[in-house]
């Protein structure tokens, strides 16, 4: 790692390490009576191990200007290989959670290990850990491919990748101590959002400067779908977190924004992560990895366009579907119920656009794992929308609205769409990636496959069925025109259904560590494949010539 | 002819962003502007009083602890939420909410008006375990909250950040926040009297855990509970809903 960067690269690595262990040491004294302390020391140690790592690759010799004739993916690797491990620790995390809505003594009296502190654990590590990760290695790999042209520099993807996954461990590590905004999906308290905002600059002045040295006259729609994700994002998080410290020795903040319109501000972020992190980046990931797979390009050029700036217009305005019959004023729920409705048109075009571009490979479908992978997701994406946009009606949402219903829709869309796209990336990019002639075993790609739709089945089935009985529990009355059930009598009609979601999670965890298992031993077993000769930027670009 | 104009804006990187965020900031603009000049947006309620330092550091452990992931505190405008959990939930009710606490899902039922409908001792007992008083309940038990001393000393700079945030805590009330806390879990104490002077006459004061020594997380989460609810009546004026509080279920 250290030695693909040049010397005053690893001067600047050191410098930043050296900087961010300086904060993490301020922290820990200013923190001192605080539990911001033992961020304070995460912190420091992360910066020292960091600076050590390049401080011990110092003096290996430096790249030579031959790199420059190659894609950099070095940080590609470390972004896959990271995002399965928060994959595979997520997914224990959920199936624990799942467990302990059935088996509450499951906590073994420690405050970390209950429901509300290790929820967040499970959301923040799948959707940023594994989830973020995938997002940035696959959009350095088809920003660089899809321009034919390396990034401009070796040390900025470090910076990203590496400062990305320090948030998401100080977050994920804050919530099991009780740091926490309480905010959905924007748990992570201020000095974590802060640092987030650095990255994520960084991320997008990368991504900028990648694309302004392609040497195709035009921006390949994976790179809008990403260009979107990174800046709306950036927009999302930065609004829904302005908040003020108690003090530069606290954890604690308070948000600026209060009440009615906290809540519409914390749904239009909420919703537009589903949007923007899980829909738009994952987008681009299917754009690129789908066609190169099937061998076909994209069916349709026009429908691309109409969907991207569809979502990328409609979505902000559908967060407040998750506030029907609230406080919110009637007016901003109906723009909400609309715009989701109007939704599908967009959503369904990208999910046909994906499928018609299969037409003329379903044999390889029918025979390859991986492209079932990506099969199956398009189908799953083109099913959530469908639930979202009928679930964002209002007296559809009535009933389903705090209920099971809403937990089985979004894993539709997390396990069904956000990750089985990601497997069907990664199994297609691994084996080009370390230029290996296949992945290790096809037979466990088969396998992870039927492990993850089955798993993905019988959670959706469980969560609709519980979210149904559920809602109309609650709104049953008797003859006598009281209500029927007590609520309690609603959660006992429940353990069944939080039974068969947590083996359908299991089934899914299985399923990713033999993905982690087979693309381990793809990169420590398989042999080399012949020369990949196409498999460089443009040779015009850069200072020796290519081949 | 817009696929012509859309074929020369991919060739710019700059346009393209640019025109990304115009496109992304309507909406969210159109939706939230106007909830801060609105006036309609949010009721008056003149007798809307503030959390006392005690019950927001219960706020405090409620949000440490992530009750918001099973409990909402948001009545909707549906017959048979007024009638199981009490008239709607109106915006004023969480207008010095920062961060409000809606919530989003229902593993355990809605909270908004928890505020006195269980005594303090079925509080302690089911936040310590859940299943001694709801045999079938699926919640986590909470026994540490009783063992944990309540931390006060810099509850002043909470009340300071609050009012940065806009709420309106007095300089008086910023000053005293540790001892007012204290105070209120401790009725026989000197600092007592000076919380319902603050707070208001309706302020709750009493040892919320049983234990009148001891400050401790469970005298301020059950404080908070307590007063879910009843900072304002607002909410009982204007609705078909039963004008009291229903009597405790069993």
């Amino acid at each position: 790692m250290v030695s693909t960067l040049t010397r005053s690269e690893r001067q600047a690595a050191i410098g930043v390490s050296v900087l961010v262990a300086i904060c993490g040491l301020a922290f820990a004294a200013l923190g001192r009576h605080d539990v911001l302390e033992i961020h304070g020391f995460l912190i420091l140690a992360f910066g020292l191990l960091c600076a050590f790592a390049v401080i011990n690759g110092y003096y290996e010799p430096e790249p030579t200007d031959e790199r420059l004739a190659s894609y950099y993916d070095a940080p590609i690797k470390a972004g896959i290989a990271l995002s399965m491990a928060w994959a595979v620790f997520a997914l224990f995390i959920g199936v624990w959670v799942a467990s302990l809505l059935a088996w509450p003594n499951l906590t073994f009296d420690q405050a970390w290990a209950s429901f509300g502190r290790l929820r967040p654990v499970h959301t923040t590590g799948i959707i940023f850990g594994f989830g973020g990760n995938a997002l940035i290695a696959t959009s350095f790999h088809v920003m660089q491919r899809t321009s034919r042209a390396r990034m401009p520099d070796q040390f900025s993807a470090w910076f990203v990748l590496i400062g990305f996954n320090l948030f998401c461990l100080l977050s994920v590590t804050g919530y099991l101590v009780g740091v926490t905004q309480s905010k959905e999906y924007a748990e992570a308290e201020w000095y974590a959002d802060i640092w987030l905002v650095i990255v994520w600059v960084t991320y997008f002045i990368l991504y900028v400067r990648t694309i302004a040295r392609r040497k195709e006259p035009h921006i390949y729609v994976a790179n809008w779908y990403f260009l979107a994700f990174i800046l709306v994002v950036a927009i999302l998080h930065i609004v829904n977190n302005i908040a003020v410290p108690v003090s530069l020795g606290h954890a604690k903040s308070y948000p600026v924004w209060s009440g009615v319109q906290d809540a519409m501000v914390q749904w239009w972020y909420g919703h537009n992560a589903v949007a923007f992190f899980l829909t738009a980046g994952f987008l681009g990931m299917l754009y690129y990895y789908l066609p190169v797979r099937a061998q076909r390009p994209i069916f349709s050029y026009r429908l691309s366009i109409l969907s991207f700036w569809g979502i990328t217009f409609f979505y902000m305005w559908a967060g407040s579907h998750h506030l029907h019959y609230t406080a919110l004023p009637h007016w901003v729920q109906t723009l909400g119920m609309t715009f989701s409705v109007m939704l599908l048109v967009p959503s369904w075009a990208s999910a046909g656009n994906a499928l018609l571009t299969l037409n003329g490979a379903w044999h390889r479908v029918r025979d390859d794992a991986t492209l079932r992978f990506m099969m199956v997701a398009a189908v799953f994406y083109g099913l959530s929308t469908f639930e979202g946009s009928f679930m964002a009606i209002r007296p559809v949402n009535s009933l389903s609205h705090y209920t099971d219903w809403t937990v089985g829709h979004v894993h539709a869309g997390a396990l069904g769409w956000v990750a089985l796209i990601t497997f069907g990336s990664f199994y297609t990019l691994v084996p080009s990636l370390w230029k290996r002639e296949r992945m290790y075993s096809p037979a466990l790609v088969e396998v992870h496959f039927w492990l993850a739709l089955a798993g993905t089945l019988v959670y959706i089935f469980a969560m609709w069925n519980s979210g149904v009985i559920q809602g109309l529990m609650w709104r049953t009355y008797t003859e006598e025109g009281t209500l029927a059930y007590s609520f309690i009598d609603s959660l006992v009609a429940m353990y069944p259904y939080y039974i068969a979601r947590t083996l359908g999670g299991l089934l899914f965890f299985v399923g990713a560590i033999i993905g982690s298992y087979n693309i381990w031993m793809t990169v420590r077993a398989v042999p080399l494949a012949a020369d990949r000769g196409s498999d460089i930027p443009d040779s015009s670009a850069v200072a020796v010539a290519g081949e | 002819m817009p696929e012509l104009f859309h074929r020369k804006l991919e060739r710019s990187t700059i346009g393209f962003v640019l025109a990304i965020i115009v496109v992304a900031s309507i909406g969210g603009i159109v939706e939230i502007a106007p909830l801060f000049t609105i006036d309609e947006t949010v009721e008056e309620a003149p007798d809307m009083r503030l959390y006392t330092p005690l019950e927001l550091a219960g706020r405090n452990i409620y949000i440490r602890e992530g009750c918001y992931a099973c409990h909402s505190q948001m009545i909707r405008t549906l017959r048979d939420e007024v009638e199981r959990y009490g008239p709607y939930s109106l915006a004023v009710e969480s207008r010095y909410d920062h961060p409000m606490l809606w919530g989003s899902k229902r593993t355990g039922p809605d909270l908004a008006r928890i505020g006195d409908k269980y005594s303090d001792i079925w509080h302690v007992a089911h936040l310590t375990n859940p299943r001694d008083v709801v045999p079938e309940s699926n919640m986590p038990a909470y026994r540490w909250l009783a063992r944990n001393d309540l931390k006060i000393e810099d509850l002043a700079l909470h009340l300071a950040t609050q009012r940065a945030v806009g709420v309106p805590y007095t300089e008086d009330m910023i000053e005293n926040a540790a001892e007012d806390a204290y105070g209120q879990a401790t009725p026989d104490s000197d600092a007592a009297s000076g919380v319902a002077e603050r707070y208001g006459e309706e302020t709750q004061i009493r040892a919320f855990d049983g234990v009148a020594t001891r400050l401790t997380e469970m005298d301020a989460l059950v404080a908070y509970l307590q007063v879910l609810g009843r900072l304002t009546d607002a909410a009982y004026e204007d609705t078909a809903a039963p004008q009291k509080p229903p009597e405790p279920v069993e």
